[in-house]
């Protein structure tokens, strides 16, 4: 080493500084807030005015949250609670109308001694789903099965369940946790009957039913497979045709007599029964269901080269789109009537459940449409260079694609719908927001009671639609191919 | 080939259109081999219609369903309660989706006759009226120029306040709600200086508030409003039992006629109106097509109109309503049967 430099640099460092710790102003806590709210004078205004609110919001309601009544049988002894314990002229929420109602708010007027038939329903609606929602991810499935069956049990035998249900019901979550061990697409074909017994379940009646509703759909099947290979057009109408003639006629003659031979029927629940969440989920559930597919298919149809077809999907996705949802309900509730025989009962729920899904099918074709728009021309051109037809292409190529990114679109559609369902109140079914409340209040023990049914139905709402849009973006974060 | 599908399909829908056409029977026969009445009431309103914690429906209104289907099936737990809203209620009815409508609807002009219904009577006698707090120091509807009203929308209620603010050269500013339970929150927010609806309604809504003393409702009835069951236009036959079965409710408390004492009087009162009523003399439930103890039946499902009443909005209620234009005509009110003969 050169000593040039030995007299001109007094001092010279030999050794490294060791690595000392950020200052306090740049790191952790205080680090996040200059970053994150005080980063500039706009955003340090912004994050004040916040506070403001916030700190306005539980100064203002805090009071009334905290003195929460939950055990009364009417509003007056809720007042008197509060008043004894918090002093005169405090207020405070009656929660009390949740603990003596909740089982209106959840179940409507079901019978209560059945209360577990809804409770087995949606259980299984998860087994039936596990195939269809989380086909992937065997540790998911592990813990939505895992809770699914352990909520269902315990629920079921706190509702007094009868011992053969609750065995059933066992064995079949055993079954699905089973398969999803080892191979979950042994669930498909409970997914596919899933819908039928699900009806069964919630309506009752006899099992025969929904036998010959499914028997329709195969009858049709076999004459589409005597006629497809000579006439194809031909073969799908009359399949049709023998399908709708065979429910229109024979289903119903035919469940009466197989009844009468092997008696299978649980006790049958009326429709007017129905009401609460478990009207809005089967609304929701059947509603979203079926407007998937059928919005896949319109969407196709407005695509589609033949002239016939396109119209048609055209006319039926801007007529419904262009009529507010509760004037289809009313369709569904009012003119109907007038139209069909007097005396035949067809259903209100399944009127409604078919006025919804038309509806959200009519939204569900155009953000799908967006999604086979946003696809590069090269994908179809590339589909039909493989020599493709047009089904396989739409299967194989097109619609993974152009649903992936079509998710946030369709899954903001069935939240929407999912809310939408509390609309029924208009045409005299009990919706849990509304309806139901206002049935409560009309008890003169609950009357004047106001917010608190609100935030609990509202709670509810909540949890299920943020469930729904956390999958979804579950779903877009798997399905992810491009690397970004 | 094309075209005989074609023709097929329209085939089809001829014959199903032709099914809707066929003419319906008789109300009365259509109940009675469903063996059990339709009956439309108020999704739920206090002391009128409301299910309970398990589902059971009470009140006044719904105390006449069951009267009437005792007096038709015998039983009158064989009733199937429809709900209906404002909006569907008079629509259920002439569809035929129920068979009697006893939704507290008021007996107007254009329901009787352009909407082809039949109010079979008059139920109750309500009138709309107004509710202020006490600390605005008004005494009177007359005294309400300027004030902000609660109003539900799309009622009579709303023509009934413009009829009368317009009568009196008053003004208002309406505070448009949805419902009764909306209303009394804006209410009680001080939104509106006073809340209108029918009296019954004011007087539940009154009874439910934490501080009712300090609240008054005006003394001023605004506007008639005579609730009564309705049936549709054309089946007369139908009419006159729902007509008759209120008839023998209302008769039963003029003769004193209660549940409670209804079979010592079929063996022993030597009144000869109450031996038709009860159909101890004469025929009169074969001239409806029933059988001669209908109104027997129809009185012991709930009692008689008096014990209907105080059972579900009387003064020993939480509502606590008056008898005033509800009492019969012998105590100073409108009730009055027509005589059974």
């Amino acid at each position: 080493m050169s000593d040039t430099h030995a007299q001109t640099v007094p001092f010279v460092r030999d050794t490294m500084l060791p690595a000392a710790s950020p200052p306090d102003r740049q790191s952790g806590a205080i680090r996040w807030l200059r970053e994150n709210l005080f980063s500039g004078p706009v955003n340090t205004v912004l994050t004040i005015l916040g506070a403001l609110i916030i700190w306005f919001l539980v100064a203002t309601f805090w009071d009334w949250f905290a003195h929460s009544v939950w055990n009364a049988s009417s509003l007056s002894e809720c007042r008197e609670i509060i008043a004894a314990t918090w002093g005169e002229g405090a207020r405070g929420a009656c929660f009390a109308v949740i603990r003596e109602r909740w089982n209106q708010y959840v179940f409507g007027f079901y019978p209560p001694e059945l209360y577990w038939r809804p409770t087995m329903t949606f259980g299984l609606l998860m087994v039936a789903l596990a195939p269809v929602l989380f086909g992937a991810s065997l540790t998911i499935r592990r813990v939505v099965l895992g809770i699914t069956a352990i909520v269902t049990l315990a629920a079921m035998m706190w509702l007094g369940v009868p011992a053969g249900w609750l065995a059933f019901t066992a064995v079949v979550l055993a079954f699905g946790f089973l398969a999803s061990e080892r191979n979950i697409a042994w669930l498909l074909p409970f997914s596919i009957v899933y819908p039928l017994l699900g009806v069964w379940f919630l309506w009752g009646g006899t099992l025969w039913g929904p036998i010959f509703v499914l028997a329709g759909p195969v009858l049709g099947w076999l004459a589409w497979r005597l006629l497809g290979s000579r006439a194809p057009m031909l073969g799908v109408v009359v399949a049709a045709l023998v399908t709708i003639l065979f429910w229109l006629f024979l289903a119903g003659d035919a469940a009466t007599d197989a009844q009468g031979l092997v008696p299978l029927a649980i006790e049958p629940v009326r429709s007017d029964r129905f009401g609460g969440f478990l009207l809005s989920l089967t609304i929701g559930v059947a509603g979203i269901a079926l407007s998937l597919p059928l919005g896949i298919v319109l969407a196709l149809a407005r695509r589609s080269d033949m002239f016939l077809i396109k119209s048609l999907a055209v006319m039926f996705i801007e007529f419904i789109r262009g009529v507010p949802l509760i004037a289809l309900l009313f369709v569904a509730s009012l003119l109907l009537n007038y139209f069909l025989p007097p005396g035949t009962s067809f259903d209100i729920i399944l009127r409604v459940i078919i006025m919804v899904t038309i509806f959200a099918a009519a939204y569900m074709a155009e953000v799908i449409r967006g999604g086979l728009a946003a696809l590069p021309k090269g994908q179809y051109e590339a589909a039909d260079a493989l020599g493709l037809d047009y089904w396989k292409a739409q299967r194989l190529i097109v619609l993974p694609q152009a649903l992936k990114i079509s998710i946030p679109g369709i899954v903001s559609t069935f939240i929407g719908m999912f809310k939408d369902t509390t609309l029924v109140t208009f045409v005299g079914l009990y919706d849990p927001l509304k309806s139901m409340s206002d049935a409560v209040r009309a008890n003169i023990a609950w009357k004047g009671i106001y917010w608190e049914p609100f935030i609990f139905v509202g709670a509810i709402f909540f949890l299920i639609c943020f469930g729904m849009s956390r999958y979804s973006m579950y779903l877009e974060r798997r399905l992810q191919r491009d690397h970004r | 080939m094309k075209k005989s599908v074609f023709l097929g399909t329209v085939a089809a829908a001829t014959m199903i259109a032709g099914m809707g056409l066929a003419q319906e029977g008789s109300t009365l026969a259509q109940v009675k081999e469903r063996d059990e009445l339709n009956c439309g009431v108020n999704t739920g309103l206090v002391g009128f219609a409301a299910p309970d914690a398990s589902g059971n429906w009470t009140g006044f209104d719904v105390a006449y369903c069951r009267a009437l289907a005792a007096a038709v099936l015998g039983d009158p737990n064989k009733v199937r309660f429809v709900p209906t809203t404002g909006q569907t209620r008079f629509t259920a009815l002439s569809s035929g989706e129920v068979d009697v409508l006893a939704r507290n609807s008021t007996w107007t002009f254009s329901r009787d006759t352009d909407l082809a219904l039949d109010f079979v009577g008059v139920n109750y006698y309500d009138g709309q009226g107004f509710m202020v707090r006490k600390d605005l120091g008004v005494t009177s509807a007359k005294e309400l120029d300027g004030a902000t009203i609660c109003i539900q929308t799309g009622t009579t209620t709303e023509l009934n306040l413009a009829d009368y603010f317009r009568a009196n050269n008053m003004s208002y500013t309406p505070v448009n709600i949805d419902s009764n339970a909306e209303g009394e929150q804006q209410y009680m927010a001080g939104a509106c200086d006073a809340y209108t609806t029918d009296a019954s309604g004011l007087a539940a809504t009154r009874a439910a508030f934490a501080d009712p003393e300090n609240h008054i409702i005006l003394p001023e009835i605004i506007s008639k409003e005579p609730l009564g069951p309705a049936v549709r236009h054309g089946d007369n036959n139908w009419g006159d039992i729902a007509r008759w079965t209120l008839n023998a409710l209302i008769a039963a408390e003029e003769y004193g006629v209660t549940s409670r004492n209804i079979e010592e009087l079929v063996r022993s009162s030597n009144n000869p109106e109450v031996q038709r009523l009860l159909g101890v003399s004469d025929e009169l439930g074969a001239m409806i097509g029933l059988d001669a103890e209908w109104a027997r039946r129809a009185i012991l499902a709930n009692g008689n109109y008096g014990e209907i009443f105080a059972a579900n909005i009387g003064e020993q209620t939480p509502i606590g309503l008056a008898r005033g234009l509800n009492a019969q005509w012998t105590q100073g009110g409108l009730l009055y049967a027509q005589p059974f003969r």
